[in-house]
């Protein structure tokens, strides 16, 4: 048991540094190719050389990024099958088929066009060229997509049904998986924030040479155009992160409360802008959550629910129950998950004695054709997960770093968005040169972007804890039953070859920047 | 007598187009600069990724095992846990 607590906690820190160092190199990716794009069509519009330069020397850069970061999701695909052999067999084909798709979009889109944009200038007419350039970007974006409709199923898990002989859930609507709310939220916010990392990525590298007196002309006019493209992107993220809110507030309501440390729900609730929590022990209640804070009333009512006057369900309400606001408690819901879980070991052992008659109940409990089923499904495997949970309070993540990485998140975002429009502005009033302040900004703002898009995975992937799957499977039982100690040497083998390749990257990256574009 | 023809026709177009193809990415290849670079960096990360690491560490649990064997495992692992 205690090796199984061990893989448990090593499978998901190991998950956990794959997928921050896979998301420090997939973000660029998604927004600099884009942007690549739009620089290559102003050249192939107008005609201009200069742009022809600006977009190779842009692309260099995109495909450093590019090809240091290639295959670093397929490490997540491994600890999948070996880590969380569980997982992987339980949601079959719901994750399966996405993965399956993006796989085969980036191999054919993105590996037969990337060869077109970096080998086929001068080779190639200006249209095709520019077409690959687009498709290079476009199949990047569209290969995020899939591994966030896959994302997104874990977070809302829909369009499925359970399969008790193959115990897997199989896709009963490729669509609801598709366009379920979550994915489609999931999908707009952050792709579009990524695109705002890379305009970011581009003013500060811009604002560098720029203090440098260097690249001038370059710099200008690539700040100009990112500046524009950043602030549009930060306010559609802005948009489609008030949304999320929304959703979660609908799907996940105790991700909401912990992202807020509301403990007691409340009409008219408020959102806390920042604050200084108290230690976990002294907080029962929201009068004794916080030492100081700064809230403004009622806000938090009317982006999770558009009404300032709409109850929110507090930590509390979730765990305890509250009958007033029809909030069944963690300990029911455990209760009937726990009747779930037996149901289906029942199943396991009839099979065993070939006992036809308890096979064909139990397969009567689970179809979702019939009356009987579908009220069972919906009162009693709903809540399977919660079989295996411990105590009701092991349904709360983590409240403070939750409540801090929401507000890292959002608090970076808004100051993207003036740090875009400042920009925008000083590159349009020619005025740059004479803002070094803002040059600086834009340089450091680099790594906030990045630290923006990391606490924004966080604030996902913790807030769903317990849950590997939304209410129907815990972490815990996700894992493989497998030893401690491979987990444990490969998560140091995996954080020694990232680290090589972030060095890698950073290196190469910063001397090619220091090269500049191609003389003309 | 046309079909005739393209049919003769047809394989030096391919070759041709094969060679052009290959001369593409050759000439690319040796054009390179940072690419180089980048090009060993990818195929050391995917040695290590697929030589090492699939091979020696990643294992899949249910791997080698039918699809009733793989429900069978998977139903033992998550009925049979102490609530």
């Amino acid at each position: 048991m205690n090796d199984l607590l061990q893989v448990v906690d090593w499978s998901r820190a190991q998950f956990a540094l794959t997928a921050i160092y896979h998301w420090l190199f997939v973000p660029l990716t998604l927004g600099l190719g884009i942007l690549c794009a739009v620089m290559e069509t102003i050249y192939v519009r107008t005609g201009n050389d200069f742009w022809k330069r600006t977009t190779k020397f842009w692309l260099r850069l995109f495909g450093i990024n590019f090809a240091i970061g290639v295959a670093t999701g397929i490490i997540l695909e491994f600890e999948f099958g070996t880590n969380w052999s569980n997982y992987s067999h339980f949601v079959g084909d719901i994750f399966g088929a996405p993965l399956a798709i993006e796989g085969i979009m980036a191999f054919f889109m993105e590996s037969t066009f990337v060869a077109v944009v970096f080998f086929g200038w001068n080779k190639v007419s200006k249209g095709f060229h520019l077409a690959s350039t687009w498709l290079t970007a476009i199949g990047a974006n569209i290969s995020a997509l899939w591994i966030l409709v896959a994302n997104s199923w874990m977070q809302y898990p829909v369009g499925c049904t359970f399969n008790l002989d193959t115990v897997r859930n199989e896709m009963t609507s490729f669509w609801d998986v598709l366009l379920s709310p979550v994915a489609v939220n999931k999908f707009t916010h952050t792709v579009t924030s990524s695109f705002v990392l890379a305009a970011i990525f581009v003013m500060g590298v811009s604002a560098w040479y720029l203090l440098k007196k260097r690249e001038t002309e370059m710099a200008k006019k690539s700040i100009m155009l990112a500046s524009a493209f950043g602030l549009v992107f930060s306010l559609i993220t802005a948009l489609t992160g008030d949304r999320s809110g929304a959703i979660v507030a609908e799907v996940q309501p105790m991700k909401l409360a912990a992202m807020e440390a509301l403990y007691d729900g409340e009409e008219g609730a408020e959102l806390v802008i920042a604050g200084i929590m108290r230690p976990e022990e002294q907080r029962t209640g929201n009068d004794d959550a916080f030492h100081f804070k700064i809230a403004v009333p009622k806000m938090l009512s009317i982006m999770s629910y558009r009404d300032a006057d709409a109850y929110v369900a507090g930590i509390n309400d979730l765990v305890n129950g509250n009958p007033e606001h029809g909030i069944m408690s963690a300990a029911e819901k455990m209760e009937r998950g726990r009747v779930a879980i037996a149901e289906l070991a029942r199943y396991r052992d009839a099979k065993l004695a070939g006992d036809e008659e308890t096979i064909n109940e139990i397969r009567a409990e689970f179809d979702p054709e019939t009356e009987e089923g579908q009220e069972f499904l919906s009162n009693y495997f709903a809540y399977f997960g919660y079989g295996y949970l411990n105590s009701p309070e092991d349904t709360v993540p983590n409240v403070p770093l939750l409540f801090w990485m929401f507000r890292i998140m959002v608090g970076l975002g808004t100051f993207f968005v003036l740090l875009c429009g400042a920009m925008l502005w000083a590159a349009y009033k020619d005025r740059l040169e004479r803002c070094p302040w803002l040059l600086w900004a834009a340089i450091f703002s680099v790594p906030l972007a990045y630290l923006a898009g990391q606490a924004g995975w966080c604030v996902a992937e913790v807030g769903r804890q317990p849950w590997v799957i939304q209410n129907l499977m815990p972490t815990s039982i996700a894992a493989s039953q497998i030893g401690s100690g491979a987990v444990i040497t490969t998560f140091f083998i995996f954080l020694a070859l990232f680290s090589v390749l972030l060095a890698a990257e950073l290196r190469i990256m910063f001397k090619q920047i220091s090269i500049g574009p191609d003389k003309e | 007598m046309n079909r005739r023809k393209n049919n003769g026709d047809s394989h030096p177009d391919m070759a041709n187009m094969l060679t052009r193809i290959y001369g593409f990415y050759r000439d690319g290849f040796r054009e390179m600069r940072v690419g180089r670079t980048l090009w060993a960096i990818i195929i050391i990360k995917l040695f290590i990724m697929f030589a090492i690491l699939k091979l020696f560490f990643f294992r899949d649990p249910l791997a080698g095992k039918t699809e009733a064997q793989r429900a069978d495992a998977v139903i033992e692992n998550i009925t049979n846990i102490n609530i």
